[in-house]
């Protein structure tokens, strides 16, 4: 039975995630620093004060909380900006949470160009390359908010550290209800033989939009979303390389260090095919309303079935 | 604090920087000089204040300890191989290839140790976390954590200082390390944290400021922190770096130095001989 597919931004998800599966874990947390109205931690907040903790504007402090609190057992969704929680507070988690290997989930938030309009010093596009060097880190990237809502459960069933990467801007539904997910799976949503678009969070709509526009040229395009950029979903790269020779990664991210780099450094170690990374082109982002940025730094379909052509032509 | 009990707690403490004497030599690298400052704040804190179960070191009603100046792991190490929770002939193998104890503190390879640390300015942030855990779940352990004074210098402990404060979790003791050496010299020529207690009180905490090699000082504070609510608690002790090893006394070099075997044997006597004084007493 098909259920409505929702548009809202995954950040949304978070929020409602968190009210919903506090039941199944009792020993739940939400931290915060200063940001509970825009992480929609707030809506935890709201329904369970005694089960939230406002750590202020100290986000390196909140990291070690959090990770004194998951040594005492309990577990912990801390919450910021991506460019705070990955960014600022890079080394606590590293340390503090991440070598003990604790129980902490990262509930990371305006990650991307899709900020808009506070500019480049929010517009986080390193953090996926920050935490996929941090060994036995668990990174997620939603699609929607569906899939968000499934992530958060995920991760909270998960026993370590994870990193919960959610936009700010709505994103089309593409996930409903009943379609399941699991940590370090890649899900296929397209056919196709001629090339492979592997895309993860707010690209993955982008991605779809692309696999159209190739249709009506005769390219037959297969689109993966690639929710969990560590573990990284190998056998499923080592097929679309096998069985579609050419690839192209999608990502609101640097294209240096985070899902183009997963997926060319998988692909070079077992099936070299060419492979074409759409993402922020190594600079720093600018304000301006969301969708428009997503124009100027090439973050569209258009952008993305360009790179299939590429990557096609490199077959030759 | 009864004569016969102060004789043992220094007995513990002679053996806890003999046991930094032996890691740190057979290491060929580590931190005698602030492990030795704080021998003595550990024997009371693991023999005499601290609720804990070596023979089951996760039991979950325990007292926390956190070492904040993680690199004074040599100390820690020493108290928690004589307090019983592993052979403490693994003391000679600090630091070495494929051993359990590490350079720095690691929670899940060294029995006893509650926290991993070496990063300075973080322990005390998650010492503040699990002083938190217990008010949160209504238990009555208490937490531990020692600091360096230069390590003061980091600014995560001023957020953490605030946070415990705005907490009120008066189930945390900090125990600030006054040595007055870092690395590179004196912490009022690197860059001075001084006046300590003032930034503590500031902060809003209770503080308290006593002799760090004086049992019955450590015993005072300790009592008197109890007493407190609503409040965490800042001891601020005065200590010698390198305590005990007559060379290395107030000698900032011996921060990070390991004793050679002429140093090592010279340590060792001296160390030995303030033993079998303690033991005639």
């Amino acid at each position: 039975m098909m259920s409505e597919k929702i548009k809202k931004a995954t950040r949304e998800a978070y929020g409602d995630a968190l009210n919903e599966i506090y039941p199944d874990f009792p020993n739940l947390l939400v931290l915060d620093a200063d940001l509970a109205a825009a992480t929609k931690t707030g809506t935890f907040k709201k329904a369970h004060p005694d089960r939230f903790i406002d750590c202020g504007i100290a986000e390196g402090n909140m990291i070690g909380i959090a990770a004194g609190l998951a040594a005492a057992g309990n577990l912990v969704f801390a919450s910021s900006f991506a460019m705070f929680a990955a960014g600022r507070a890079f080394e606590q988690v590293r340390n503090s949470v991440g070598y003990p290997h604790l129980n902490v989930k990262i509930g990371a938030t305006h990650a991307g160009i899709s900020v808009g309009e506070d500019g480049a010093t929010h517009q986080c596009c390193e953090d996926i390359a920050l935490m996929r060097s941090i060994p036995g880190m668990v990174i997620l990237n939603p699609a929607d908010y569906a899939e968000a809502k499934k992530a958060v459960r995920a991760a909270a069933e998960h026993v370590g550290p994870v990193y919960l990467r959610f936009g700010r801007l709505a994103a089309e539904g593409i996930f409903d209800e009943s379609d399941p997910f699991t940590i370090g799976k890649g899900v296929q949503l397209t056919e196709g033989k001629d090339v492979t678009l592997i895309a993860t969070g707010l690209m993955v709509g982008e991605a779809l939009g692309a696999q159209e526009l190739l249709k009506n040229e005769g390219i037959s395009a297969r689109v993966i979303n690639m929710a969990t950029i560590k573990p990284l979903d190998e056998e499923i790269v080592r097929r679309a390389a096998a069985e579609t020779g050419a690839i192209v990664t999608a990502e609101e991210h640097n294209i240096i260090g985070g899902l183009g780099s997963a997926v060319a450094e998988t692909v070079c170690g077992c099936c070299p095919v060419p492979v074409v990374r759409v993402g922020v082109n190594d600079v720093f982002g600018k304000s301006g309303p969301a969708k428009e940025l997503l124009v100027k730094f090439g973050l569209t379909a258009g952008n993305i079935a360009q790179a299939a052509r590429q990557a096609i032509a490199m077959k030759k | 604090m009864e004569a016969a009990m102060k004789k043992q707690l220094s007995i513990t403490a002679c053996q806890i920087r003999m046991g930094v004497i032996e890691g740190t030599y057979h290491a060929h690298s580590g931190h005698p000089g602030g492990s030795l400052s704080i021998a003595d704040i550990l024997a009371y804190l693991y023999w005499q204040e601290m609720r804990v179960r070596p023979e089951e070191p996760d039991w979950p009603e325990r007292d926390r300890f956190v070492l904040s100046k993680g690199h004074c792991a040599p100390a820690l190490y020493a108290a928690l191989a004589n307090r019983g929770y592993f052979d403490i002939g693994e003391l000679q193998t600090l630091r070495h290839t494929g051993a359990m104890l590490q350079g720095h503190p690691d929670m899940k390879g060294t029995p006893g140790v509650d926290m991993s640390t070496g990063s300075l300015g973080q322990g005390i942030s998650a010492a503040a976390g699990m002083a938190l855990s217990a008010k949160l779940n209504r238990k009555d352990f208490r937490v531990y954590a020692v600091l360096g004074d230069g390590e003061i210098e980091e600014g995560q402990v001023w957020e953490a200082a605030m946070f415990a404060a705005a907490k009120k979790l008066d189930n945390l003791v900090a125990v600030i390390d006054n040595n007055n050496l870092q690395i590179d010299g004196p912490i009022t020529e690197v860059n001075s944290p001084y006046p300590i207690p003032e930034k503590f009180a500031a902060f809003g905490w209770n503080v308290i400021e006593i002799d760090g090699h004086d049992f019955d000082q450590i015993e005072a504070a300790f009592a008197a922190a109890k007493k407190v609510s609503d409040k965490p608690t800042a001891i601020v002790m005065k200590t010698t770096k390198g305590k005990g090893v007559s060379y290395m006394e107030n000698q900032v070099g011996w921060h990070g130095t390991a004793p050679n075997e002429e140093q090592y044997h010279q340590a060792m006597s001296e160390l030995q001989a303030e033993l079998s004084r303690l033991q005639a007493l």
